[in-house]
């Protein structure tokens, strides 16, 4: 029981409290370049979720299994790169094949993945706290999720941004920056709940 | 991105756009999240540009002299190889000769690999052209990165602590600017300062 706890716990504090786009900055690009319609913006969440929780996962593996006890830890960012480009490949190619239209959704989203910062920054973190193997796998998980929901409220507010009137010097990157800083300022209500 | 101003001295200019012209952070929009990461004071956002420059500038001469063996869709792969073992090595650089500002950048210098400026220079200059060319073409890129970090960490660091480079500098009295520490600070500058370059600039 106590395990579950804390299992939900870290659900919790890497979707929320430690959200990825809000408090480490990852994986900003396609939150200032894609979420201007909230369609979209699912469609990349769902595949970086995706991607996140299997790239996670097998570097967490091949970290803490092999190259820790071959004493190679310098190998890993090496190594996390590889690992993180073979798992699009492969879900690229499963989708194509089993899930065509999953597939068409995704489109570009797929290779652009390779260079998203959340999912090479869940393989830095998982090894710089330290977590177990279920930990792992649900703040893998997590992280994913957290970036959808942070590039989902984005699109939304941008889908209605175009109807505001601001100055011309503010518009696109500009204002998504600011919109995403009061956002992260709503975002911190949330750091009380745990610890 | 025409290269029509600059015939006589290719080199030069790349260098010199990059500085300004095609200044990473405030025209291209690229490498956001150190950018927004590391700004909170100007030591660890110098220590980050450094980096960065080390590891564009190697990145860019290895991806130009090996142009013509690697082609197709491997490429990307072979870009990405590269520039993780160049940021290997800065990483382990910066542990053993500046273990607390390594302390500090955390997870940011690994996550320099996809950092996307060092990509997109491999894809749009360095695969392209000669070695020389692409050397200062790291340079110039590089600088105009740490010009645009150090411009924000200057700016969050004289309101969150009031001072720069950990000298204080403001008078007496005055009230940090807490918000300007947390990532909402480092959002709502880049922010205004990427209006304010749009609007003094874009008005010629």
């Amino acid at each position: 029981m106590d395990k579950l706890v804390e299992l939900v716990i870290v659900f919790l504090s890497v979707v929320l409290v430690n959200n990825f786009v809000f408090t480490k900055f990852l994986g900003i690009c396609p939150y200032i370049g894609v979420s201007s319609r909230v369609e979209m913006a699912f469609g990349m969440g769902a595949a970086v979720t995706f991607v996140t929780t299997l790239s996670g996962v097998m570097s967490w593996l091949v970290n803490v299994k092999i190259l820790i006890p071959i004493g190679m830890p310098y190998l890993k960012y090496i190594v996390f790169i590889l690992v993180i480009a073979s798992m699009v490949q492969l879900v690229e190619m499963y989708l194509r094949k089993f899930f065509r239209s999953l597939y068409d959704a995704f489109g570009i989203f797929l290779p652009l993945i390779t260079t998203n910062c959340v999912v090479l920054g869940i393989c830095l973190f998982l090894d710089l706290w330290g977590y177990g193997f279920l930990e792992s796998l649900v703040a893998s998980f997590g992280a994913g999720l957290g970036f959808t929901v942070a590039i989902c409220i984005m699109a939304g507010i941008r889908e209605n941004l175009r109807w505001a009137d601001m100055p011309d010097c503010l518009k696109g990157a500009p204002i998504t920056l600011i919109t995403a800083g009061i956002l992260t300022l709503a975002f911190m209500g949330f750091s009380g709940m745990i610890k | 991105m025409a290269n029509n101003a600059v015939p006589k001295k290719p080199a030069a200019g790349f260098f010199i756009r990059g500085l300004w012209e095609e200044s990473p952070v405030f025209r291209q929009l690229i490498g956001m999240c150190p950018t927004l990461a590391v700004t909170a004071q100007l030591k660890p956002a110098i220590t980050m540009g450094a980096s960065v420059i080390f590891v564009l500038i190697c990145s860019n001469v290895v991806v130009s002299l090996m142009r013509k063996l690697v082609q197709g869709h491997l490429r990307l792969l072979m870009f990405t190889m590269t520039i993780a073992t160049f940021v290997t090595i800065a990483d382990y650089l910066l542990k053993a000769y500046l273990p607390e500002m390594s302390e500090k950048l955390g997870a940011y210098v690994p996550l320099i690999i996809v950092n996307c400026l060092i990509i997109g220079r491999a894809e749009a200059c360095a695969n392209r052209q000669g070695v020389w060319i692409s050397f200062w073409d790291g340079w110039g890129q590089g600088i105009g990165y740490t010009i645009g970090l150090a411009a924000m960490a200057t700016i969050r660091e004289l309101l969150a602590d009031g001072a720069i480079w950990g000298h204080p500098v403001m008078w007496d009295g005055f009230v940090n600017w807490n918000v300007m520490k947390l990532p909402a600070g480092a959002f709502l500058t880049l922010g205004i300062l990427l209006g304010l370059s749009n609007h003094f600039l874009r008005k010629k």
